[in-house]
C-alpha cells in the first residue's frame, strides 16, 4: 500500500540545467523546467505511490511548494531528495543560520504528498506570492 | 565582416575560463557565436542578444506594474533612500568588477551601509574556517602541472564548474603530469553519485550530514589510530586504504564545495578539512581549495579584505570602524531580524537564492536592484536599474577561485544609453554627496 505522505531529507544543489536556465533568464522556460523538479529515489516514489512527472506538494517547517517529482538521474539513496536551487527550492529552505550566516540549504526534513492537479507557480510568481505582492 | 575576439574571459563561474573566442557583428553590437565555453558560459553570451532586454530603469507602481523612468530619476531615488536609511544592506557584488565594488564601498562608508557578498550563502563557512585556521592553498596552474591525487569533497564541478575538470583538475597534461588523466587518481566524496563521481576513480558515498565525522576519521587514520567499523556509512578498511594512498601522492589537492559549507557543521566541516590537509603535509605536499561558484565573489572578498580586513558581511554603519560578526552582520540574519531599513542589491539575485523568509522581510523595505536583466529580485523591488553586462559589454578586474586576478574583456557595446556599474555607482555617489552637503544627514 502506498503511503499518503512520506518524510524525506531534502538537499538543494546546483545543476548545469539550472545554470543554463538562469543565464537564459529567470523568467525563461529553460529555468522553469530545470528548477521545478524534485529528484526522488524510485523506492521513495513507490512508497508514496507517485508516478514519474507528477506534481507533488513539498512541505517543510517554513512552507510548501508545488514541484514535479522526477526519478533521480544522479543516484540518490532512498530517503534523500533533491530540488535544484532557485526560488521554488528556497520557498521551503529554513532561514535560520546557527549564527553562521548560512541558511539550511542542505539536510532538512520535508513531507511529500501527491498534488497531481495543483499548478506550479512561475519563478517571479512563487516569490511575489510569498511576499504578498500578488493582487488577487 | 564579423570579427573574432580571442582570449575572452567567461563571466559566469569561478573558473574564469580565459580562452573563449567570441564572434561579433561588424557594428560591434551583437554576439554571433561563442567557442570553447561550456553550456552555461555560452548561454551567458547568447543572452546578450535576446530581444526584450530592459534598457531603462523601472519603478514599481501602486498597482504592481512597472513604469519606465530616467536614469536621473532612478539615481536620485536611490541616493535619497541611502541617505535616509540608517542601516542599508548593500548585498551582491559577485557579478561586477572590483573597480565597481570600490565605488560601492565608498558610498557604503558615507551612508553607513553593510556590505555583503554572495559568500554569505555560499562559501561564508569556508571564510570563517580560513580566518580561524588559515589555508594551505595554491593556484589552479600548480594543480594542472603537479597534482597526482585529486579529491572532490561535497562539490560537483561537472554541473557547477563544467570546464574545471578539463582545464585544471582531471584531464589536462601539465609539466609534471604528462600523462594527464592516467597519471592522476581521482576521489569523489559525496552523498549522491554525481556526474563528477562518475569521472572519479573512486567514489565514497558518505551519509548526508556526516562529512565532519568522515573527515575526522581520515585524520585519525592518518595518525594510525583505531576507527570504528564504519564512519558516515564508509567502512574503516576503505578509509585506511584511501589515506595510505593519499600519503603516497607527490602533490595532492582537496576541492570542496557546498556539500561541506551548507551541511550541518558548516565552518567546522571546512576547519577539519583544512586540518586534514595540514596533517597530510607531514607526509607529502597537499593543498586545499574552495570551489568558489559565483564569478567574481572571490574579488569582492579580496577588495573588502584589503579595505576593511574582512572578506564579507562588513558593517560600516558605525562610520569610524568596520565590524564583521557572522550571524549578526550576515545578510540572511539581518533580514531574518528585519534589522536594516533599506536594501540595495547589485549584480546578484537574492530573490532566487535566499530562503523565502529573508526575502519576505526584504520585500517590506525600500529596495533598489541593479542588474542587467529582469530577475526574481527586480520584481519585488521599488526600482530596477539595468546596467551593462560586466565581462561582455564592459571590462574590469575579476578574481578566479584561486585568488588570481584577471582583467576581463569587453566584446560588444552595451545597448545605447545603458550605463555600466561603474558609471552608475559614480553618479549615485555624487548625488549622495550633494544630498549630504544639503544636510540630508
Ligand atoms: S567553466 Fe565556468 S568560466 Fe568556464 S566557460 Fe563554463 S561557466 Fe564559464
Amino acid at each position: 500500500m502506498a503511503e499518503k505522505k512520506i518524510t524525506l531529507n531534502m538537499i538543494t544543489c546546483r545543476t548545469i540545467q539550472q545554470g543554463v536556465g538562469m543565464e537564459a533568464g529567470k523568467t525563461s522556460q529553460k529555468y522553469f523546467d530545470a528548477c521545478t523538479i524534485m529528484h526522488m529515489h524510485p523506492e521513495d516514489m513507490k512508497r508514496l505511490g507517485v508516478w514519474k512527472n507528477t506534481n507533488v506538494k513539498v512541505t517543510s517547517s517554513v512552507g510548501s511548494v508545488i514541484v514535479k517529482a522526477v526519478e533521480t538521474r544522479e543516484d540518490l539513496v532512498p530517503g534523500l531528495a533533491h530540488i535544484p536551487m532557485g526560488p521554488w527550492a528556497n520557498r521551503i529552505v529554513p532561514a535560520y543560520t546557527f549564527s553562521t550566516g548560512e541558511p539550511c540549504f542542505k539536510g532538512f526534513p520535508v513531507d511529500v504528498e501527491i498534488a497531481a492537479n495543483e499548478r506550479i507557480l512561475g519563478a517571479v510568481e512563487v516569490l511575489q506570492d510569498a511576499c504578498g505582492l500578488i493582487r488577487k | 565582416m564579423p570579427k573574432e575576439v580571442t582570449d575572452v574571459i567567461c563571466p559566469f563561474c569561478g573558473t574564469l575560463c580565459d580562452d573563449l573566442i567570441v564572434t561579433v557583428s561588424d557594428d560591434n553590437k551583437t554576439i554571433l557565436g561563442v567557442k570553447n565555453a561550456c553550456a552555461i558560459g555560452a548561454e551567458k553570451f547568447n543572452h546578450q542578444r535576446q530581444p526584450g532586454r530592459v534598457k531603462r530603469p523601472r519603478m514599481r507602481q501602486a498597482d504592481g506594474s512597472y513604469k519606465e523612468i530616467t536614469y536621473d530619476e532612478a539615481i536620485d531615488w536611490t541616493a535619497n533612500m541611502l541617505v535616509k536609511s540608517r542601516k542599508t544592506l548593500m548585498y551582491g557584488w559577485a557579478s561586477t568588477s572590483c573597480q565597481a565594488m570600490s565605488i560601492g564601498h565608498e558610498i557604503a562608508e558615507k551612508v553607513g551601509g553593510i556590505v555583503d557578498n554572495c559568500a554569505t550563502v555560499c562559501h561564508g563557512s569556508s571564510l570563517i574556517a580560513i580566518e580561524d585556521v588559515g589555508v594551505p592553498s595554491c593556484t589552479l596552474g600548480e594543480i594542472k602541472n603537479r597534482a597526482d591525487r585529486v579529491v572532490f569533497w561535497g562539490c560537483n564541478p561537472a554541473h557547477a564548474h563544467p570546464r574545471h575538470m578539463s582545464r585544471y583538475s582531471i584531464f589536462p597534461r601539465g609539466f609534471f603530469t604528462v600523462k594527464g588523466h592516467k597519471g592522476r587518481k581521482i576521489y569523489c566524496v559525496d552523498c549522491r553519485y554525481t556526474d563528477t563521481a562518475k569521472c572519479a576513480d573512486e567514489f565514497i558515498q558518505v551519509q548526508q550530514g556526516f562529512d565532519y565525522e568522515l573527515l575526522n576519521a581520515f585524520r585519525t587514520a592518518a595518525r594510525g589510530e583505531a576507527l570504528p567499523d564504519t564512519v558516515g556509512g564508509v567502512p574503516k578498511e576503505k578509509i585506511y586504504e584511501i589515506v595510505e594512498d593519499l600519503k603516497t601522492a607527490r602533490f595532492g589537492i582537496i576541492f570542496f564545495g557546498m556539500g561541506l559549507t551548507h551541511t550541518m557543521g558548516r565552518n567546522h566541516n571546512i576547519d577539519i578539512a583544512i586540518n586534514l590537509t595540514r596533517d597530510m603535509n607531514d607526509h607529502t605536499k597537499f593543498a586545499i581549495m574552495a570551489m568558489r561558484g559565483h564569478w567574481n565573489v572571490t574579488g569582492s572578498g579580496q577588495v573588502l579584505g584589503w579595505q576593511y580586513g574582512f572578506p564579507y558581511a562588513v558593517d560600516l554603519s558605525r562610520r569610524d570602524q568596520a565590524r564583521h560578526q557572522t550571524g549578526e552582520t550576515t545578510s540572511v540574519d539581518l533580514l531574518n531580524r528585519s534589522e536594516v531599513e533599506a536594501c540595495f542589491y547589485i549584480a546578484t539575485d537574492p530573490g532566487a537564492h535566499f530562503p523565502v523568509d529573508a526575502m519576505i522581510s526584504s520585500s517590506r523595505k525600500p529596495t533598489v536592484t541593479i542588474d542587467p536583466h529582469i530577475n526574481c529580485t527586480t520584481e519585488i523591488s521599488d526600482i530596477h536599474i539595468p546596467v551593462a553586462l560586466v565581462g561582455v559589454e564592459v571590462g574590469g578586474c575579476a578574481y578566479r577561485m584561486d585568488n588570481v586576478p584577471i582583467e576581463t574583456r569587453k566584446v560588444v557595446d552595451p545597448p545605447e544609453g545603458v550605463l555600466t556599474d561603474e558609471e552608475l555607482l559614480t553618479r549615485i555617489n555624487h548625488r549622495v554627496d550633494e544630498l549630504m552637503a544639503k544636510g540630508g544627514q
